[in-house]
């Protein structure tokens, strides 16, 4: 897939190489008993409409945090800095008030877990109009017609009938249809799927990324994929950042990355997953070790600890992400080859 | 002890295994009985793997618990090393044949108690089962620990709270293994874990297996994952197996419908590789298994469904000799004569 820019989004963006959201030396914060904890640490992102970005990385890579931060629903707890921009409008440091009014229109966001994220005790057609009529200027009835509208699109069958069921009512999938149709409601510019099919069958899964990905055509939207699976983000992401312990630590097109892997994290990554292609009982080549205390950080590459081209100078000087190749990123001082042998590296 | 029962029969053997269950209605949900694991019959051999897939609903967790008499099922018959589990008459029969077999499940921190030190949980089994004395406890916990990759000294004194899921998914994988089994019951037992860490622990299983002489039933929804670890494959949908094989060949030519809309519907992490493409047939929903479809379960969503498949249930039958399948219609030719069981070797009952 390329990312050629639709017409209707130039004329809904005005200019078509502008960013839809952009992200610069973003730094989250948590405050603890003990010590703050360091979850995103300097990160920069970039989406464009009618692009798919796909943020990857293992639980405490701050992917997930990162996408909350820009849907400001990040916890007290939590210091935000930097810069989150969508189109040229500053987030940070918005009011909760005004970043509502300006998220609701031009974000939306759906999570891994759909039947905790509807109220349970609300008709989901009523949880619909409601996010329909908070941001849009329509009655009942045409709020409501809308919402059938919404249900329809999101290819929920019999939409009309489950307009007045409850989330319990329906199974994983249709729910997550639904918390998409009420994601699109207000036909944002910028959608983020945190892990949004992790909990869905495979045969649903590629339903409902069918279904993304179409609507993110119609109405060239950008979309940002969070996740774990390197298979998900080959298969849909037009570009791919790999996250380690709250940085972008590799960056590139899709199709790049995954011929041309540089950061031996993302290797390790790619290695260790599971393949139809791969014979029963081969050994998965897999790192040791685990991912870093957010809480005291090295002053070095975090990745360090565990890699297998560690040299003294990633334990004394933290590589920063750069651009060594056209439109591929990464940091790292000693990068793998092109030929680098899957496995080489165990241990 | 840790091997089958050397009489050439398989370590387990399932054989029309019917798991029912009778909801009410509620909240606008139809009562009536669930048919959870419908006439389902498969072996696992001494030192192999079997792995199960299916999607959420489809009746494998039901089934394994089955096997473990967790619930005992509604009718069939569960032989575990020559003693029928559904219907040993005698509780000392069944006593010893659950410390044969060993389950590990998939959430880490809920299968272990938060209040108890890794060595209290990894010693309980043998505390239960009233096994040596306390130094041969102390010895032998400490054995399994560092079998798993775990420092007892590092480790025993630690609750479940202070560890990795990883961590505790090896805590629970000692346990299984303090009562030497023969048998290890997976069920989705990495499936919450971080790519790197799954990868350490498939590695661990799999090391366990040739180390220890282990089989596995293997149940995850992931058929790559499942693929890494399987000698034979077995694929269900709605309480119903469709296909048994050995793993190789099943992935590579697959003989039932699901199985192949299943394998299409992943993705790939190389790019080059066409994007997962579902048929038509197959969007929308499985059936409920309140109310499932007549004949062949899967015909609903079939893209080869005809009228025989809503008159009559496709019989087994056998493509090669260790691979089964049960469909009217199926992507290869097979024999035309059933041979009575899934990854049964032929002998009928």
């Amino acid at each position: 897939m390329t990312t050629q820019i639709q017409p209707d989004a130039a004329a809904r963006t005005g200019d078509p190489d502008a960013p839809l959201l952009t992200i610069e030396n973003l730094e989250v914060t948590f405050r603890t008993r003990d010590a703050p904890v360091h979850a995103v640490r300097g990160v920069d992102l970039t989406v464009y409409a009618g692009q798919t970005l796909a943020v990857i990385g293992e639980s405490g890579s701050g992917k997930t945090v990162t996408s909350r931060a820009v849907m400001g629903l990040l916890p007290r707890t939590a210091s935000v800095r930097g810069s989150i921009r969508l189109g040229d409008r500053q987030m940070v440091g918005l009011g909760e008030k005004e970043l509502r009014k300006c998220l609701g229109r031009e974000v939306g966001m759906i999570f891994q877990d759909p039947a905790r994220s509807l109220n349970p005790t609300m008709r989901i057609g009523s949880q619909l109009t409601e996010a329909i009529r908070v941001h849009l200027p329509l009655d009942r009835r045409q709020a409501r017609e809308r919402a059938v509208e919404l249900l329809a699109m999101v290819r929920l069958p019999a939409p009309a009938r489950r307009f007045h069921e409850y989330p319990h009512q329906l199974s994983g999938g249709m729910r997550q249809r639904v918390m998409i149709a009420i994601a699109l409601a207000c036909q944002p510019r910028l959608l983020i799927a945190d892990e949004a099919t992790t909990a869905l069958d495979v045969t649903t899964q590629a339903q409902i990324m069918d279904l993304l990905l179409d609507l993110q055509q119609r109405f060239a939207m950008g979309l940002v994929l969070i996740s774990h699976d390197m298979g998900l983000a080959a298969s849909y992401a037009d570009q791919v950042a790999v996250m380690y312990a709250g940085r972008v630590v590799e960056r590139a097109p899709t199709r790049e990355m995954i011929a041309h892997v540089r950061m031996p994290y993302t290797r390790a990554l790619l290695d260790a997953t599971p393949r139809l292609e791969r014979p029963p009982h081969a050994p998965l080549p897999v790192i040791s070790g685990r991912p870093p205390d957010l809480r005291a950080l090295d002053p070095g590459c975090a990745f360090a600890p565990r890699c297998s081209r560690v040299r003294e100078r990633c334990r004394q000087e933290r590589p920063e992400l750069a651009e060594h190749q056209p439109r591929h990123e990464w940091a790292c001082f000693f990068p793998c080859a092109d030929d680098t042998i899957p496995g080489e590296d165990e241990r | 002890m840790t091997t089958g029962n050397g009489t050439g029969r398989p370590l387990l053997e399932v054989r029309n295994l019917v798991q029912e269950f009778v909801v009410r209605a509620h909240g606008g949900v139809r009562g009536g009985v669930v048919h959870a694991v419908s006439d389902v019959s498969f072996e696992v051999r001494a030192g192999e793997t079997l792995g199960v897939v299916g999607e959420t609903g489809s009746g494998k967790s039901t089934m394994v618990r089955s096997v473990l008499q967790a619930p005992p099922p509604k009718s069939g018959e569960v032989w575990f090393q020559g003693v029928d589990l559904a219907t040993a008459r005698r509780r000392r029969d069944l006593v010893a044949a659950r410390r044969q077999m060993q389950a590990v499940f998939q959430d880490p921190y809920g299968s272990l108690d938060p209040k108890w030190t890794v060595f209290s949980i990894v010693e309980e089994p043998l505390a239960a089962y009233r096994t040596g004395d306390r130094r041969q406890r102390r010895a032998r916990v400490e054995e399994v620990l560092d079998l798993v990759g775990l420092d007892p000294s590092v480790f025993g004194d630690r609750k479940p709270g202070q560890l990795s899921g990883g961590q505790c998914q090896r805590v629970a994988i000692a346990r299984a293994l303090t009562l030497a089994p023969a048998l290890i019951v997976c069920d989705e037992a990495v499936s919450s874990l971080d790519v790197l860490s799954q990868a350490q622990v498939l590695n661990l299983f799999e090391r366990l297996r040739t180390e220890l002489g282990l089989s596995y039933l293997f149940i995850a929804h992931d058929l790559a994952l499942v693929k890494q670890v399987s000698d034979r494959v077995a694929v269900m949908y709605l309480g119903t197996l469709c296909e048994v094989g050995p793993a190789e060949e099943l992935y590579r030519n697959p003989l039932h419908p699901y199985t192949k809309a299943l394998l299409d519907s992943i993705p790939s992490p190389d790019p080059e590789r066409p994007r997962p493409r579902v048929p038509d047939e197959l969007a929308g929903e499985p059936p409920s298994p309140l109310d499932p479809p007549s004949g062949c379960r899967f015909r609903t969503r079939c893209p080869r469904a005809a009228d025989i498949c809503a008159a009559e249930a496709p019989p087994v039958r056998a493509a090669r000799p260790d691979h089964t399948v049960a469909c009217h219609f199926p992507l290869s030719p097979v024999a035309p004569v059933s041979p009575a069981r899934h990854g049964g070797d032929g002998a009928a009952d």
